[in-house]
């Protein structure tokens, strides 16, 4: 079915991406298209690819970025506004991971599908809507042409033939972008380590200490 | 930046570090879990070696898979099966305590821990599930969280987070009869727009809010994420304590004396500083309506579905996909479309009020030839105070369903669905393309009453006509 080659799930710091950008075009792309409920009845992540934009795919024939053979290795995913609002469900950045997205880079996100994506090692880059559309156009001139991602210039990069070479600034928050670039974007063992000052926390609650 | 809200206390309160990267590690009060989003936490956790930090700070209940009709295990779906008992065994391995099927206290999780007195004011309360928000209704910090989240408060208690900042929504007045907290946040929404609240808490404040019951604060809240904003809050007064005291959570004896003390004192005060201002006259707003497919593509039901010159230029693609995919012309009127099939229910929804309130509408009346109509309480106790007062036979005798507890067709991960092209006249809170289980299906949001008065009419209908009758 598919000719996408196999990629390594994120792990350690991430400060340089390289790969063909597939393109998603609308504003307020919902976490429902991005993955149909029926596809979250599982309880491992590990078969979600073929969850990506179901329903959206289905309804394009074939036609669907997702399915066209152009964009089988794209990694990175160029999007409008809003992108992942509505359901918290992890499945949806998780379907894009699996599908083999490692990056974005969009007009706006959702929070909660921003920090799922963050906790799973993904950048989700902002840029102005002006870099969006020159991304897109680009991408559906010459497909084969790869992007570069400088997570620490906060730049990406855009080599080809038929489009010449280009170079716009993108936007992470500070946070984030540390988290990214430090590798310490999976936040787990930051909070354990913690515990006495949990615990002094917890001790200060009044609804912990039958509000004395 | 906002000071002196109950959003900037509560945050205070929890605090554990600062993080690197300037992220705040918060502490959560309240951890609730359900079956979708839980059970790649739990196997993370294992992976990890890590242990449940306060297995007694986490609830579980089952919701979204489970089927409306009968409830008998095993499930005669295998998939829904393995993670009802997936969620079992994780539960009994760390010691969580789980409201199961016929507990008599299971139900969808955002109906059960407020009906339960696990919410309240001056907690910060976490779920994997958007509409976390709801408990934001008891003046506590609720919100969202994805599964890797999950994994991280049940390992510490804890979550990295950014602060928010603050919006007032002031209301004044009063909404009329007929219109309802459904009625009010759609209208909001449709105002404020899908992504207005990104970046910020929504605080709902004014003598229209203060005048809503403890379950019109849940529907209000419950939305506030579909605007955007991860959270919505009201200040907790009285009504607040008026609720929660008797319930089997809430503090009792002397404790309660105090507890009520300590959440009077974190409502915002009079010089509490917001970040942003926008008010509203209740008494202005209509029944309202999605015609879209997304909550913000709202309108009055006496109005027309917004042209193209009426819809904002940025607006304007979307518009152009929601009138293809709903099937509605620009201009017409909203008012008269015809519905197939008729929900009530949801988390937004499906409380003892709203099923009195849809009740009120259909007595006495017949579903009209042709509507498939259900009514699924959002929990086995709604159900049950429903059903003492003859509210399940009010809607058998008028022709609608009357179901089991649980998410249902508020987003089709159980057998309740449309089918093909079907219109719903729904009482839940999303309209995306797909929600109701049809990749073609298509949903109009509305309140219980509306729903309702869909049921009786065949289309959609202003149910203070069928109130003043
Ligand atoms: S009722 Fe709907 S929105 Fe609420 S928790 Fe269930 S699926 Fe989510």
């Amino acid at each position: 079915m598919s000719t996408r080659p196999a990629r390594a799930l994120p792990s350690g710091p991430i400060r340089q991406h390289r790969g063909r950008g597939v393109a998603v075009v609308g504003t307020d792309i919902d976490t429902d298209r991005i993955i149909p409920a029926r596809f979250l009845k599982c309880v491992t992540f590990d078969d979600l690819a073929r969850g990506a934009f179901a329903d959206d795919r289905t309804e394009l024939g074939g036609a669907h970025p997702f399915d066209r053979s152009v964009h089988q290795e794209a990694s990175v995913l160029v999007v409008n506004s809003n992108f992942g609002c509505g359901s918290s469900r992890e499945h949806a950045p998780q379907a894009l991971m699996r599908w083999g997205i490692r990056a974005l880079i969009g007009e706006s996100y959702a929070e909660i599908f921003f920090g799922n994506c963050l906790a799973m090692g993904i950048p989700c880059l902002s840029a102005e809507p002006a870099t969006v559309r020159a991304l897109q156009e680009a991408i559906a001139a010459d497909p084969g042409a790869e992007l570069l991602l400088d997570l620490e210039a906060l730049e990406v990069e855009l080599e080809s033939e038929f489009v010449g070479a280009n170079r716009w600034p993108v936007h992470l928050d500070p946070g984030p972008h540390q988290m990214l670039v430090s590798g310490q974007w999976d936040a787990t063992s930051q909070l354990v380590a913690h515990d006495a000052e949990l615990t002094a926390t917890a001790t200060a609650l009044p609804y912990l200490n039958g509000f004395r | 930046m906002s000071a002196g809200t109950l959003y900037d206390k509560v945050w205070d309160l929890h605090r554990v570090a600062d993080l690197p990267g300037g992220s705040t590690q918060l502490f959560i009060g309240l951890h609730l879990i359900h079956e979708v989003t839980s059970p790649q936490a739990f196997a993370a956790l294992r992976d990890l070696g890590l242990t449940v930090r306060h297995p007694e700070r986490t609830v579980a209940t089952v919701d979204h898979i489970v089927p409306t009709t009968s409830q008998a295990r095993p499930f005669a779906d295998p998939l829904a099966e393995e993670m009802l008992a997936t969620l079992e065994a994780n539960c009994s391995a760390h010691g969580i305590t789980l409201h199961g099927l016929g507990s008599g206290r299971q139900g969808i999780v955002h109906v059960i821990a407020p009906e339960l007195g696990l919410t309240q004011p001056g907690m910060t309360v976490a779920c994997g599930d958007s509409h976390t928000s709801t408990h934001g209704a008891f003046g506590a910090i609720a919100f969202g969280i994805g599964t890797s989240q999950v994994r991280d408060v049940l390992s510490s208690q804890s979550l990295a987070m950014g602060k928010l900042k603050v919006r007032r929504i002031w209301v004044d007045g009063r909404l009329q009869r007929g219109v309802f907290a459904k009625d009010l946040v759609l209208h909001i929404i449709r105002t404020l727009g899908v992504k207005g609240g990104v970046g910020y808490a929504y605080e709902f404040a004014g003598p229209a809010i203060e005048a809503l019951s403890m379950e019109e604060r849940m529907t209000l809240c419950n939305m506030a994420i579909e605007g955007g904003a991860r959270c919505g809050y009201v200040n907790p007064d009285a009504t607040t304590f008026a609720y929660l005291q008797g319930r089997p959570h809430a503090p009792s004896g002397e404790a309660w004396e105090r507890a009520v003390a300590w959440w009077s004192h974190l409502a915002s005060g009079p010089d509490a500083v917001f970040d942003h201002e926008v008010r509203f006259d209740a008494a202005a707003i209509a029944p309202t309506i999605t015609w879209g497919i997304t909550p913000g593509q709202g309108i009055g039901v006496d109005e027309t579905v917004p042209t193209l010159e009426q819809t904002a230029p940025e607006e304007r693609p979307l518009a152009q996909e929601a009138y293809r995919y709903m099937d509605l012309q620009p201009g017409s009127p909203i008012a008269g479309t015809p519905v197939d099939v008729c929900f009530i229910g949801s988390c937004t929804n499906g409380r003892l009020s709203d099923l009195q309130a849809a009740a009120a509408v259909a007595k006495g009346r017949q579903v009209a030839a042709g509507i498939k109509a259900f009514v699924v309480p959002g929990s086995e106790q709604v159900a049950a105070a429903a059903e003492a007062e003859g509210l399940d036979a009010v809607f058998t005798a008028a022709g609608f369903e009357w179901r089991e507890p649980g998410c249902s067709m508020c987003l089709a991960m159980n057998p309740d669905r449309l089918e093909g092209r079907q219109v719903s006249a729904s009482s839940s809170n999303r309209n995306f393309k797909g929600r109701q289980g049809s990749a073609s299906g298509r949903t109009l949001l509305m309140s219980p009453a509306m729903v309702a008065a869909a049921a009786i009419t065949g289309c959609v209908t202003d149910v203070r006509e069928l109130l003043a009758a």
